[in-house]
């Protein structure tokens, strides 16, 4: 594994995420930066645990983490910097290759790749409401409000 | 509640509805919209309002005796930078430092405006996006320029034919198809070797990996509607994408 290269690659490719999301220009860096924390945790986790959906939620978990701080840094929606980095671990290959199964007429593997990419993508979702819950206790002044708003609490 | 004359209140109307209308269409996340509506509203005196966004539509009532305004969404695409202008218009109107009718010219600016980068850059980008993945998905040095090559060829090809038709699986489609058969020709020439890691590179730009993440998040935080919308949307994607390839693999 060769990791300054990594970086450097999910950097350059969260940046070209950011420009084809049409992110404001001034955070487009900060994107890059958050898609390599997101990539170089993800790998981290799938190479200690072999296990792609743990490996999701970890890098999903630090990407909105990291958003989350630039978000406040910037004054922006945090979307603007959660988007460009989650590119790299939404299972867009595990979604493609279940559509290409079942044109094929591989009905049992398209429903392995799909059901793969359904875990997948729900681990990536978790480990946003996760760390954005997380944090938002952290800041306990604002936590009652976020919860409500996101619809994670009943009153 | 207290009262407000009538042009404000529908002067209001329009600017909430403008806002809320701008966000869907540049990609935000429905209970941002929501929120941002409300707190406007708020702002204005109007504490009884109550929204209802889809991706397709915004439903805003001011209170109970008075009229429900509806404002339909038609084009969605991802553009971050009005998402963010909006934010920062709403926090200067809730924090007093725009009138109502300032705040609606920013608004109706910012809907005119286009802020797009230069479609060159776009198309760089997403080439270097293509090269990107293929290396990280374990593709060799050797097939790098192909990967980068097809995958703006890609984007060129679903953005011109999203221009002259507007009908986005056709696009995607046609996207594909051509991104199989540049692959399949690379490959069976003989100049390189690995054709599933190209075509998962080169097709990266056009995966709906944004739609898919945030379809679960909405359903997870209670928005049904939004979430099985747009989950239907990420899947018509992604059988266009899978339907292209497919097309060229079955030969």
């Amino acid at each position: 594994m060769n990791w300054p290269l990594e970086a450097l690659l999910s950097f350059l490719a969260a940046g070209a995420f950011g420009v084809m999301f049409n992110a404001p220009q001034r955070t487009l860096i900060s994107c890059g930066l958050v898609g390599m924390s997101g990539w170089l945790i993800y790998r981290i986790f799938f190479l200690a645990f072999d296990d792609p959906v743990q490996a999701s939620f970890a890098g999903a978990f630090a990407v909105s983490f990291v958003a989350h701080l630039l978000a406040k840094k910037f004054r922006m929606p945090m979307i603007i910097f959660s988007v460009a980095g989650i590119i790299p671990l939404v299972p867009g290959s595990k979604a493609y290759n279940a559509m290409r199964n079942i044109v094929e007429n591989n009905y049992l593997e398209a429903i392995a790749f799909a059901s793969e990419a359904m875990m997948i993508s729900g681990a990536v979702a978790m480990g946003l409401v996760f760390a954005e819950v997380l944090m938002q206790l952290f800041f306990k002044r604002q936590a009652k409000r976020i919860q409500k708003k996101m619809g994670l609490t009943q009153d | 509640m207290t009262q407000i004359g009538e042009t404000r209140r529908e002067l209001a109307l329009d600017c909430f509805l403008l806002a809320g209308r701008i966000m869907m269409e540049s990609g935000a996340e429905t209970y941002r919209v929501e929120d941002t509506m409300i707190r406007m509203a708020v702002s204005q005196n109007m504490v009884n309002s109550h929204c209802f966004v889809t991706p397709s539509g915004i439903m805003f009532s001011p209170s109970e005796e008075l009229a429900t305004r509806f404002v339909r969404i038609n084009n969605r695409s991802t553009d971050l930078e009005r998402v963010a202008l909006i934010n920062s218009v709403s926090r200067r109107l809730v924090a007093g430092e725009f009138t109502l009718q300032q705040a609606y010219d920013e608004m109706l600016i910012i809907d005119q405006t286009n802020y797009r980068f230069n479609m060159w850059l776009q198309i760089l980008a997403a080439a270097l996006a293509s090269g990107c993945f293929f290396i990280l998905l374990g593709g060799t040095w050797h097939d790098l320029p192909f990967a980068f090559v097809f995958g703006g060829t890609g984007f060129i090809i679903v953005e011109t034919i999203l221009l002259e038709t507007r009908v986005k699986i056709f696009a995607e489609f046609i996207g594909a198809f051509v991104i199989g058969i540049l692959a399949s020709i690379t490959v069976y020439t003989g100049f390189s070797t690995d054709l599933d890691t190209l075509i998962i590179g080169s097709i990266m730009p056009l995966v709906p990996g944004l739609l898919i993440t945030n379809a679960v998040r909405d359903l997870m935080a209670g928005h049904f509607m939004s979430g099985l919308s747009k989950g239907a949307e990420a899947f018509l994607t992604a059988f266009a994408i899978g339907a292209g390839i497919a097309v060229v693999l079955s030969f």
